[in-house]
């Protein structure tokens, strides 16, 4: 039964499915956090009590229908559960990104105008007290962890436990009308939600511009989730591992969205440092995690295998060859022969067993990465040891699904087919538009932006240009539309194309191209300390900071050999062999979010860095050899320093365009 | 000197009655006066730094405090009574811990482990009971470990809770180093150069977790350090040596503007 939105009847909302699974599921887990040591869990009977009482004392607060509520701090159950009391008063919770620095901060709020925040510890509140001249609607701090606070100015604090406890107290007190108790006035309120109304609102990390506030319904966020839990057949037997920011589109529909659906468990890591070990610990059956996160553990784990004994190289290596050939054909469903099969199990015993269970990956029965693209030999190395791991390509304003990958046609190279009940459209340029049940309401007070994204008819724009294979109907995507550009020879030019395949060297961290209208490409490389400082240690070459290990004539050379191997590889591509680089350097600092070089995400911000680094990439156009630099850095309590540098400028070789020979 | 009135400092913390006092202390080795003739008093909840140049006998001064050396001449007073010649253990059950200058942690367990060493003066269990892990020896382990957790908790070292300390950076050992010392629940805390060696944002971190221990556990710290800046930061009273003398005593500005101290640190012309 369904209601004339699309919804099941009763199910619109996310309290009136904690109901639900309060009943359904009441004595399975619904939240596990470490605490001291030992992981806690609250069934979702549990959670059910707990939203109440919170609701019950938010209410008694004040909190009105319509409010919005901001919610900061690293992933915690108590904050979900924040989220879900919020939504029982009627009210909207806004989750910000927890390492936003107080600026950043300050416009959200201010932007959303919340009266209330409930935010994680110290931490946050100091950086909520900094900016409280600047926001004058905020009325309310609620806050998790008291650890710090005991003499902070109460006026306008107020411990979480104690708001639930006065809830629970006061749950049947007269109200001032005397016709009423608070909880029938929160039962109302819970009531009273619809699937049109907003389930949450997310700020966007803005690679151009301000964040957008993006308003989303119960619709947008139920009906997606109930389709993609449908199509991977999550169960209520699973786990997640909730350590991606709250803030961010994705946790709310795999934490929030999926978990409510199917009733699954969210676990969340002790602190943001342990993730690895806590991650071993529970062996989620649901994973999501950015390419860079495999890409690191790809990384650690090399750089363990060169330290293990001769006889576990041997082992490790044969088998990761043989895994290599048919792990990923055996993962898709396709036959490999019996022998193959043998081996390959005999390598699960002695190999990939071990190493699966090591990274805290044996359960993942669907494991899902976005945001950027993943090296193909990454991603086959995770398929060849049998992990179920596939690809999506969403955004905020679609509650994340565009496609995905179904199982059994996983490829690297494309981004899966359009999710369930999405409609996708590629225009003249070569944009991506999709059409989906997901799909925003509107930006928040920004009605313009709205104009420019959304259509009439409902298709959003998603600023990346792509096609469809007509073979199999997954969607590929080349780079970002407004980042795609010509060179002054008209020739394409596609900076995220080139950038990835440097990327997919361990030893590059990130990468910048330029070349829009100019008549030559050349790119900023950031090297991976961790990759580079390994390689350094064992040939013996002594380094004291980032910058003087990034500018070793060594480093040098080794990123020189990448930087070539990736114009031959650009040049077999007709239409972009223009974008081969010609010149590039060394960044002297790594590039950072909290110098506005990256979002919130990690993705460039490639007209910040253009702007910032502007004698930089004039010096790689002109010729110069060599060109000293001084730049601001901002440190994590916000103070600001300089470093200089003189940062080599290298020439690499570029190649004639070859293309793949099409016939014999 | 008595127990002078309790008062509350300017950041609300408060600073209650005498809980220590040393009386005319001096300490010889052989012919070399190591301490000479040195009162001073330090009090409940308060943070009181011994500063001085190299030489000057500090460390000397907390080896006293603590009975690792036993002063030939004064007496020491403790919680209102006179201390009698005591070994460091003993000392230890009154609930006074240390920390060293130069880290002695057991380097092949791990942080756990090391944290669980500094409960040993709460442990009424013998060597059987713990063989056999039964009734009020596994109780005991529980509640040490619930101790033991809630001070990684506080000194936010829950990722190498279970990594050799032999393998981690210096700065994360002098951290486990203090989660031992607090793991005793002392009364009063000696902290050995807690800051040597260290870069400025170990400093800093260091500098924050000794005023959080102060402030929620209102433990009562002595402190030597060689960084003024972080001494006339954190301190509420300093004593300054200098050649085995008291040269000062009193708040960081006062000390600061002492012209014996200033002439100790900056030397003095010889004309």
């Amino acid at each position: 039964m369904t209601t004339g939105a699309g919804l099941v009847e009763g199910l619109e909302t996310f309290p009136k499915i904690l109901a639900r699974n309060a009943e359904r599921f009441g004595s399975r887990p619904a939240y596990r956090e470490k605490a001291f040591g030992i992981w806690q869990s609250w069934t979702w009977a549990d959670a059910a009590r707990e939203v109440n009482a919170l609701a019950l004392g938010l209410l008694d607060m004040g909190l009105a229908k319509g409010d919005h509520v901001a919610i900061v701090g690293n992933n915690r159950p108590q904050l979900y559960m924040a989220m879900v009391a919020v939504q029982s008063c009627g009210a909207v919770p806004v989750p910000v990104y927890q390492d936003a620095v107080a600026e950043e901060m300050a416009y959200v709020l201010d932007h959303c105008g919340a009266r209330f925040a409930v935010v994680e510890d110290q931490e946050q509140v100091d950086k909520l007290l900094e900016i409280t001249a600047k926001l004058p609607g905020l009325e309310e701090i609620i806050y998790l962890d008291p650890r710090g606070l005991r003499k902070y100015d109460h006026s306008k604090l107020h411990p979480m436990a104690e708001v639930e406890a006065r809830g629970r107290e006061r749950a049947d007190d007269m109200q001032a009308d005397h016709a009423r108790t608070l909880q029938s006035r929160l039962d109302d309120r819970t009531a009273a939600g619809t699937a049109t109304d907003t389930c949450v609102m997310l700020y966007t990390s803005g690679t151009t511009g301000r964040p957008k506030g993006v308003v989303l319904s119960n619709l947008n966020i139920i009906s997606t989730a109930q389709a993609s839990s449908e199509f991977d057949h999550l169960k209520a037997s699973d786990s997640v591992l909730a350590y991606l920011p709250m803030a961010w589109v994705g946790d709310f529909i795999f934490s929030m969205g999926q978990s409510y659906w199917t009733g699954f468990c969210v676990c969340c890591p002790e602190s943001p440092e342990t993730m690895q070990t806590d991650l071993r610990e529970i062996g989620p059956s649901y994973f999501f995690a950015p390419p860079r996160f495999f890409e690191g553990l790809l990384t650690s784990v090399m750089i363990r295998m060169e330290d293990a004994s001769k006889l576990k190289q041997k082992l490790f290596h044969h088998y990761m060859k043989i895994a290599r050939d048919v792990g990923p054909r055996i993962l898709d469903g396709e036959s490999v022969g019996l022998i193959d099969r043998l081996r390959y199990a005999l390598g699960g015993l002695l190999v990939y067993g071990p190493l699966k269970n090591t990274l805290g990956l044996s359960r993942v029965r669907v494991g899902y990465t976005a945001g950027e693209a993943i090296g193909p030999e990454i991603f086959d190395f995770y398929r060849a040891l049998g992990i179920n791991l596939k690809q999506l390509y969403g955004q905020t304003e679609a509650s994340v699904f565009i496609t995905q990958q179904p199982d059994g046609q996983v490829r690297a190279d494309t981004v899966g087919v359009p999710s369930p009940g999405v409609e996708l459209r590629i225009d003249d340029t070569g944009e991506v538009f999709y059409r989906s049940p997901g799909v925003f309401v509107e930006y928040y007070k920004n009605p313009d932006s709205t104009a420019d994204t959304k259509d009439a008819e409902g298709w959003v724009a998603t600023g990346d240009a792509g096609f469809i294979e007509e073979a199999t109907g997954h969607l590929r995507i080349i780079d970002r539309a407004k980042d795609v550009g010509k060179m002054a020879s008209g020739a394409l030019f596609a900076p995220k194309y080139v950038e990835n395949k440097l990327k997919f060297y361990p030893n590059i961290l990130e990468a910048v191209v330029f070349g829009d209208g100019r008549d030559s490409c050349t790119a900023f490389i950031n090297i991976d300390l961790t990759a580079v400082g390994n390689w350094a240690e064992r040939n013996n070459i002594a380094y004291a900071s980032y910058q003087e290990l990034a500018g070793h004539p060594q480093v040098y050379a080794m990123i020189q050999d990448h930087v070539e191997e990736v114009n031959r590889s650009v040049a077999e591509d007709e239409m972009l062999s223009g974008c081969q680089i010609s010149r590039f350097l060394i960044l002297h600092k790594e590039l950072d979010a909290d110098d506005g070089e990256l979002t919130r995400t990690r993705k460039v911000r490639r007209r910040i860095i253009e702007e910032k680094f502007a004698d930089l990439l004039t010096a790689l156009y002109d010729g110069s050899q060599e060109i000293f630099t001084t730049t601001e850095v901002t440190y994590e309590d916000g103070r600001k320093g300089a470093i200089s540098a003189t940062l080599e400028i290298r020439d690499a070789a570029t190649v004639p365009a070859t293309p793949r020979e099409v016939a014999a | 000197m008595s127990a002078a009135e309790s008062y509350v400092t300017a950041d609300g913390r408060t600073i209650g009655a005498t809980v220590m006092e040393m009386r005319n202390i001096t300490l010889r080795f052989g012919g070399v006066v190591a301490i000479k003739d040195i009162s001073f008093d330090i009090r409940e909840g308060e943070i009181r730094a011994i500063i001085g140049p190299n030489g000057a006998g500090k460390s000397s001064m907390l080896n006293v405090i603590n009975g690792f050396y036993h002063p030939q001449e004064g007496e020491i007073w403790f919680k209102g009574e006179k201390r009698a010649p005591m070994r460091p253990h003993e000392i230890a059950h009154q609930g006074i811990a240390r920390t060293f200058q130069n880290i002695a942690l057991f380097k092949g367990m791990s942080t756990l482990d090391n944290i669980m060493t500094g409960r040993f003066t709460h442990m009424k269990s013998n060597l059987l009971m713990q063989a056999f892990w039964k009734g009020p020896a596994e109780r005991e382990e529980v509640e040490n470990r619930e101790i033991a957790e809630k001070i990684i908790d506080f000194l936010e070292i829950q990722h190498i809770r279970k990594t050799p300390v032999g393998r981690l950076p210096y700065g994360l050992q002098k951290r486990v180093e203090l989660g031992r010392a607090l793991a005793a629940e002392p009364r009063l805390l000696l902290l050995d150069e807690p800051m040597a060696g260290m870069n400025v944002e170990e400093k800093e971190d260091m500098s924050r977790f000794i005023l959080d221990v102060n402030d929620e556990f209102g433990t009562t710290i002595a402190l030597i350090e060689h960084d003024m800046g972080v001494v006339m930061d954190i301190s509420d009273r300093v004593v300054v040596m200098d050649y085995g003398r008291k040269i000062g005593d009193g708040t960081p500005d006062e000390v600061r503007n002492n012209q014996d101290v200033i002439d100790a640190y900056l030397g003095v012309p010889h004309d």
